[in-house]
């Protein structure tokens, strides 16, 4: 029973975090502004981080863990470059 | 002889083993260097010597290895009379000038160059006259060539030097090319390059139709070589070269080399009247012409090159008769040439270096300042002129008996008398000149120094060919005619044509030749003595005719404007037309092995089980990846920041794709490599202007055109990539290496991370190169970002950062740089504090890289990540005052970890990178497998870390050094902004 519970859980937690990307790229596309893009694109990756969390979870896999992982340790550096660059104009001063 | 082949071969290759130690030597070692050299050509000069019996009679001594056998070619050393004739030429003249020019270099000079030069030349010269194959004596040739543009150019801070030896290296290279294609016409005809059996071959070269051909390009090559009409140009400006140089190779040896492959092929090529007409009318005109222009040099130098320059002509004459009696007279012209000139010029050595000039004009009366010196240069000027009772004499007794003899009736052969007596007579004349206003006349007065005779030692070498000169010309028989004979016979065979050498053949038309060139040599010169001493430069009539002002304009149009046109049509400097280029070709590359039916054939049918089942959130992702990369590509153009941004998203997908379908490794690395391009993208676009999407100006039908054919090609491109996608993915795949790899990997690489595994074990030799290559690239792309000039509307500092700035000024009183230390301070700080736990990360992703996704390339990535989260934290400067930033260290200490590891496995009589590997029990970290293909896989790590971070950094150095550039431009308050940075 509770096996059921989780998988049916884990399969709309894994929908609607697809969605939740697809939302984020639509902001992305659509801006308008720079600003919008770059916070998008960051939500973009914490649902992919946790896309593959819930993954790792259905599967019994660890090896998704470690994709997320290396996601949430590096994935805001691009993120950060970028608000460096809306901010300062230069990404290294 | 015991062992012929050992010796023959030490003749060719000491020479080359003493330039290489003569190399070594500290710069000041010219006594030393002397000793080396001599004691090299000494020693060569004993074994050629020792090969005398083997030799007489036409014998040959041959040694041969194999060189390259699949193209039936040996390396083959080969001595006969003549060559054995040459050899002592050019180590007995060899040793004359190395004791010469110990005493001539100044202890300024650099030595070890120097004498590791001419050992060089001397092995290459004694390759060109030992040469068994016609291959291996081109390449010699072509070795002197080089060797002499280096000893011209000696001093290399002297522009006539280096322009001399310029011409010298490109007249005589292009005669070796041209040569060469004669040496490969002959190997045709003949079928075989051994020289033994191209000599044997009889009439069959002159017979065959492509003779003509053959013997114009073997005369281009002995003619340019020598010296001859119209490539006289080079000798007199080879004269820029030291003088024991000049003594060596413009005398003795180099310019001897056109003449010895005229006798070399003498037998089987001279039996027909172009080769005559050829080698006759050259060596006549040259004659001529360079005993003319020899009277109207003033540089005493000049006057001895174009004297060579007569005499080879002379020479090439003899040889172009085609009569076995030229060809003896030839060779002992050879013999007595090198002698008489060889002093002649280490005299104007001295002269040169005691009074501190050249210049005929300028000197005068030396004799009673450096009587030895004068007395063997006016011997050794005497032989140059033909005075009886000395070498020269004989031997142009000899020509002249040969220019009366008949040779074919033609208006050529019927004048030859008078023009070789006008030649004569020229010779005289200069030859009293030098000695009359060199040594006589009254005392100079305006020298730059005070002349007085040379130590003893510089007069040695003069004084033993003098010597010889005067024994040669008193009994030409007992001293020269043995060594004749056999030289003689090393080209004619046994059979010797009947000649007598004697001093006095009676009263003969020959003598009267002579007399009558003697007398008008000597009227000649004191009629024109006063001209001579005016202040004229080169012969009158002839001085129009400039030969290197000729060369020279078809250097420039062969090498600059002809190759600017070429350029111009073929090549572009444009990006946009190289990269078009460059994608057209890559496609019609991936599309030529396709259309040969792989595409085109039905096999295409859909036929795979889908490895998955349609999982709606899988088809979402896809979707945003597709859109994604979809407005990337559409943004591209104009929002080029928005671009980057949506591409972002698209490799996401893509990264999360390669998770889903079980690739842990590409998912890994592409996630790295995405943050790390999105860094370097945005580093980039700070220095790219600003893209308006409407300028207001129309757009022309043409660039319509053309942005329509770019968006075909890059639609072919993108379409053609994901077709061969799917034809991968949508066929069996056969035979597949993979499961080889899958099953090997454990057992053999000691690993369960497969590709990593392939990567440092199975194809650790293709990494090795592929790191290679990217260290290359990341240098590269560091060396050209140093002159790297943004466009103007780039300079200034960011619109955002400038009004930051006028903001903090007009309301802080606090000081810039406070003000800037603190932005992103929150974020700044643990990005500070990530930079142990990314680097932790590093270090994990690279110990269990063997067994689970990880390895030294993304370990190395990471590890870049980490700086570069450093860099936009605190600045490049803050991070540079406490990080130790050596990226090209780096770069090269890995490439050297990866190779010595590979060479480590030589060492246990393993093949190349073979890879060893055990488990260690270690404390704290427990039970790790060791490799040593984890060394190696350190040195991928160091390598990408290295290029990374150097590439990166190189990028983000252009702002500092942008704005430094510019406050100095300010400071000095001139607009020369372009040359300040």
């Amino acid at each position: 029973m509770s096996a059921a519970i989780l998988g049916w859980s884990l399969l709309l937690a894994q929908i609607f975090l697809a969605l939740a990307m697809a939302i984020a790229a639509w902001r992305i596309m659509r801006g308008p502004r720079a600003q919008d893009r770059v916070l998008a694109m960051d939500a973009l990756y914490v649902n992919g981080m946790l896309l593959l969390l819930v993954l790792g979870i259905g599967t019994g896999r660890t090896l998704y863990f470690e994709i997320s992982l290396a996601i949430g340790l590096l994935g805001f550096v691009a993120t950060v470059a970028l608000a460096k660059f809306l901010m300062r104009g230069e990404v290294i001063e | 002889m015991p062992d012929a082949a050992l010796y023959l071969t030490i003749l060719i290759a000491l020479p080359f083993v003493g330039s290489v130690i003569a190399a070594f030597f500290p710069t000041n070692a010219r006594n030393a260097e002397a000793w080396l050299a001599g004691t090299v050509s000494l020693t060569n000069l004993v074994i050629t010597i020792m090969f005398l019996p083997s030799v007489r009679n036409a014998k040959v001594v041959r040694a041969e290895y194999e060189w390259l056998p699949d193209y039936g070619l040996n390396f083959i050393a080969r001595l006969d009379g003549f060559a054995w004739c040459f050899s002592i030429l050019i180590f007995g003249i060899g040793f004359l000038v190395v004791l010469y020019a110990r005493y001539y270099m100044s202890p300024a000079d650099p030595a070890p160059r120097f004498f590791s030069f001419l050992l060089a030349f001397m092995g290459a010269m004694t390759g060109v006259v030992l040469a068994g194959n016609l291959i291996q004596l081109v390449f010699f040739w072509e070795l002197t060539s080089l060797f002499s543009f280096l000893l011209i150019a000696y001093w290399h801070h002297n522009q006539n030097a280096r322009d001399g030896a310029r011409v010298a290296l490109t007249v005589t290279a292009a005669g070796g090319l041209c040569l060469l294609g004669g040496m490969l016409i002959i190997g045709h005809i003949v079928g075989s390059y051994d020289l033994d059996v191209v000599l044997a071959s009889g009439d069959r070269i002159v017979s065959h139709a492509l003779y003509l051909p053959t013997l114009l390009l073997v005369a281009m090559g002995a003619l340019t070589k020598s010296a001859q009409f119209p490539f006289q140009f080079w000798l007199p400006r080879a004269m820029a070269a030291p003088t024991p140089v000049s003594a060596y190779l413009h005398s003795a040896t180099m310019v001897k080399a056109g003449v010895f492959l005229l006798a070399r092929l003498w037998p089987v090529m001279s039996n027909h009247e172009y080769w005559f007409w050829i080698f006759a009318s050259v060596g006549v005109l040259t004659l001529l012409i360079g005993a003319f222009m020899a009277l109207f040099q003033q540089d005493l130098k000049g006057l001895l090159a174009y004297s060579t320059i007569s005499h080879l002509g002379l020479i090439t004459l003899l040889l172009g008769l085609g009569s076995p009696l030229a060809m003896v007279a030839a060779v002992f012209h050879i013999i007595n040439h090198a002698t008489f000139k060889a002093s002649l010029f280490m005299a104007a050595g001295i002269i040169d270096h005691e009074a501190g000039t050249r210049d005929v004009r300028r000197l005068g009366g030396l004799f009673r300042a450096m009587p030895i010196t004068a007395t063997l240069a006016m011997v050794a000027a005497a032989s140059m002129a033909g005075v009886p009772l000395l070498n020269g004499f004989i031997s142009k007794e000899m020509f002249f008996t040969e220019t009366i003899e008949s040779h074919g009736n033609s208006v050529l052969d019927n004048n030859l008398p008078y023009l070789a007596t006008l030649a004569g007579m020229f010779s005289v004349a200069y030859s009293v000149r030098l000695i009359d206003q060199v040594f006589f006349g009254p005392a100079a007065t305006d020298l730059p120094r005070k002349p007085h005779d040379p130590v003893i030692w510089m007069l040695v070498p003069i004084g033993l060919l003098v010597l010889i000169c005067l024994l040669i010309g008193i009994l030409p028989g007992p001293t020269v005619g043995g060594f004749l004979a056999t030289a003689v016979q090393g080209v004619l065979g046994p059979q010797l044509p009947s000649y007598s050498l004697a001093v006095w053949h009676g009263f003969t038309p020959a003598l009267i030749m002579s007399f009558v060139a003697l007398i008008g040599g000597v009227v000649t010169y004191f009629t024109l003595k006063t001209y001579l001493s005016g202040n004229i430069e080169g012969a009158p009539v002839l001085r129009r005719l400039k030969g290197k002002r000729i060369f020279e304009r078809a250097i420039v149009i062969l090498s600059w404007r002809w190759a600017r046109r070429i350029a111009d049509i073929v090549g572009t400097t444009r990006l946009q037309p190289q990269l078009r280029l460059l994608l057209l070709i890559a496609m019609l590359a991936a599309l030529w092995p396709l259309s040969a039916g792989a595409l085109a054939s039905g096999a295409l049918a859909l036929d795979v089980d889908w490895p998955f089942a349609v999982d709606p959130s899988f088809v979402l992702l896809w979707i945003v990846g597709c859109g994604c990369a979809l407005g990337a590509a559409y943004q591209a153009k104009y929002h080029r920041l928005a671009a980057v941004i949506i591409m972002g998203g698209a490799g996401l997908a893509t990264c999360i794709t390669f998770a889903w379908l079980s690739a842990p490794d590409l998912a890994l690395t592409q996630l790295l490599v995405e943050i790390v391009t999105t860094v370097l993208l945005l580093l980039g676009l700070r220095w790219l202007p600003q893209r308006l999407e409407d300028t207001g100006v129309r757009i022309s039908f043409g660039a319509r055109l053309r942005r329509l054919r770019d968006l075909g090609i890059a639609i072919v491109g993108g379409a053609g990539l994901a077709a061969i996608a799917y034809a991968v993915m949508t066929r069996p795949q056969i035979n597949s290496i993979s499961s080889t790899f899958l099953e090997r990997a454990y057992s053999e690489g000691g690993g369960r991370n497969v590709v990593n595994v392939i990567l440092v074990d199975f194809r650790g030799f293709d990494t090795l190169g592929e790191i290679t290559v990217l260290g290359i690239v990341a240098i590269t792309v560091f060396a050209l970002l140093r002159r790297f000039r943004p466009a103007r509307v780039s300079v200034e500092a960011p619109r955002q950062k400038r009004f930051q700035n006028q903001f903090d000024a007009d309301r802080y009183d606090a000081p810039k740089a406070g003000i800037a230390a603190h932005y992103m301070i929150v974020p700044g700080l643990i990005m500070r504090l990530l930079f142990p736990v990314v680097a932790m990360m590093a270090v994990f992703l690279f110990m269990r890289g063997h067994d689970a996704p990880g390895g030294g390339f993304v370990a190395g990535l990471t590890f870049a990540i980490a700086f570069i989260l450093q860099y936009m934290a605190g600045g490049a400067r803050w991070v540079e005052a406490r990080l130790r930033v050596l990226p090209v260290r780096w770069i090269g200490v890995g490439l050297l970890v990866a190779a010595a590891t590979g060479l480590a496995a030589l060492v246990f009589d393993r093949p190349f990178l073979t890879s060893a590997f055990q488990y260690a029990d270690l404390p704290v970290l427990g039970r790790v497998p060791l490799a040593s293909a984890l060394v190696f896989d350190f040195g991928v790590f160091s390598l990408v870390l290295g290029a990374t971070v150097l590439v990166l950094i190189a990028l983000a150095h252009q702002s500092i050094r942008i704005y430094r550039a510019m406050a100095a431009a300010k400071a000095a308050e001139t607009d020369a902004i372009e040359e300040a940075r």
